[in-house]
């Protein structure tokens, strides 16, 4: 029977160690000429991306990949779509931003301003559901959202505020789920296929690039929002990046992580109190 | 030696993983990474403890980079894809493959990479054809490829899909599994 070729479908590599080699070899080729450093990216996670772009790019080796990024910067780009991009959505894990809601929301409200950092924010959808929770709060007035990503083409989409309008019945539920005190389609205004979000929700957000393999920290923090992107991360990088957090949080300040990701298997595990362990929400107390 | 037992399975499946895990002789040390399709709403902890019902091995939903450590059962997480990697578990986010998150696929694949030659791979019950490409992997890395005999599943399109995929190394009735397993690990 022949599968279907979809998208995933990837040349089977028939030498594993010279495939390793050949990544190493791209990666360390697109951080020199690109400055893109993917050398500590999750491997498994990493090659299925490798793959997909072979085939995209319908190449039969990672060593000819190679050869047309380092020719073609518009490859590259395609390529720091494959790897940076991470799949989200609206209200992703309802659970999650009713804690928000229930048990860092009554912590900002204490404070006179709240900065928070949507550290991987992709294409926004996270940022734009942080903003219309903090509406319904009345907090966002009082606060200002740094959403950053490491590819300026996902923060120009989120810039824009268009999500797909398919998508929007799958975010009403979550947003009702979520804990959301209105009928979402208040937020958005349908045209064509999209569901555009108005600009008032990014008034107080700064879109800006940053790259948590190498970057360093920009500002101090309130709340730091992580979810799901360190887990395309090494252990070691993760450790970097973690690193990179503590010290641009305040005492007392907030991290959240992705549902999967555990502060434990990292270096920082002792700097941190649970705010709720389910939901990976923790409180620097060190 | 083998490293790793990879399990995918959809309709059907809570069933025939239960059984397997019960038949499965406490001398089979190897960790156990199991692929059952769940839906995104379905609550966490829940399948662990359906499972742990069945075996005195640890049975949990892991974290991204949680060890893998012999006598335990991983179950894919909800709404994401798992993984392996040398060592410990890895998860991602990425795209439905197949219209599932998580896919057997993606973590047959994975440990066909990561494991190679150590790596066994068990395609049971299920109306879909995930799996089946990912069983191939295995087996053309040199791992161990069985599949659920199609007639006594519950559902056999996706042992179907698997059988005509790759030249499976064994295709058992489910209760026969655990004893081939016996043969193979220890």
């Amino acid at each position: 029977m022949a599968l279907p070729l979809t998208e995933t479908a990837a040349p089977p590599p028939e030498d594993p160690e010279l495939e390793q080699l050949e990544i190493d070899l791209l990666l360390e080729a697109v951080y020199r000429r690109y400055g893109f450093d993917f050398r500590q990216y999750a491997v498994a996670s990493l090659k299925r991306r490798l793959w997909r772009r072979l085939a995209a790019e319908r190449v039969g080796t990672i060593s000819e990949l190679q050869a047309r990024l380092l020719h073609d910067p518009r490859c590259m780009e395609r390529l720091l779509l494959d790897l940076s991009i991470n799949v989200t959505s609206m209200f992703r894990d309802p659970t999650f931003y009713l804690a928000f809601r229930e048990k860092v929301v009554p912590l900002l409200r204490t404070y006179p301003f709240t900065r928070i950092w949507c550290a991987g924010c992709s294409t926004g959808e996270e940022v734009y559901s942080l903003a219309i929770l903090l509406e319904e709060e009345g907090v966002y007035e009082r606060t200002r959202i740094y959403a950053t990503d490491i590819n300026e083409n996902v923060l120009t989409t989120a810039r824009e505020g268009v999500f797909p309008l398919a998508s929007m019945q799958q975010y009403t539920e979550n947003y009702i789920r979520s804990g959301g005190k209105h009928d979402f389609s208040r937020y958005y205004v349908a045209a064509y296929d999209g569901a555009q979000f108005p600009h008032s929700l990014t008034e107080n957000v700064v879109f800006a690039q940053h790259n948590l393999a190498m970057d360093r920290s920009f500002n101090d923090f309130n709340v730091i929002i992580c979810r799901n992107v360190m887990i395309y991360f090494d252990r070691a990088l993760q450790d970097r990046v973690h690193g990179l957090f503590h010290d641009s949080l305040e005492m007392f300040g907030i991290l959240a992580l992705g549902h999967k990701e555990s502060l434990a298997f990292t270096s920082h595990a002792g700097s941190y109190d649970e705010i709720d362990p389910a939901e990976r929400i923790y409180r620097k107390i060190r | 030696m083998y490293d790793v037992i990879v399990i995918g399975t959809s309709w059907g499946g809570l069933d025939a993983v239960s059984r397997l895990l019960d038949g499965l002789d406490d001398a089979v040390r190897q960790p156990i990474v199991v692929v059952q399709h769940r839906s995104v709403e379905s609550q966490e902890g829940a399948l662990a403890r359906i499972l742990g019902d069945h075996t005195s091995r640890t049975v949990c939903d892991p974290d991204d980079k949680t060890e893998i450590e012999p006598y335990h059962v991983y179950l894919g997480p909800p709404d994401y894809h798992v993984l392996v990697e040398e060592g410990h578990i890895a998860l991602s986010t990425d795209d439905v493959v197949e219209y599932a998150r998580p896919s057997i696929d993606v973590l047959f694949e994975s440990a066909a990479d990561a494991y190679g030659d150590r790596a066994i791979g068990i395609v049971l019950t299920g109306a879909n054809h995930d799996g089946a490409r990912g069983l191939a992997r295995i087996k053309q890395r040199g791992g161990v490829a069985i599949v659920q005999e199609p007639e006594t599943s519950t559902r056999r399109a996706m042992p179907d899909a698997a059988i005509a995929a790759t030249d499976a190394d064994a295709i058992l009735p489910l209760d026969e599994i655990p004893k081939f397993l016996y043969g193979l690990c220890t």
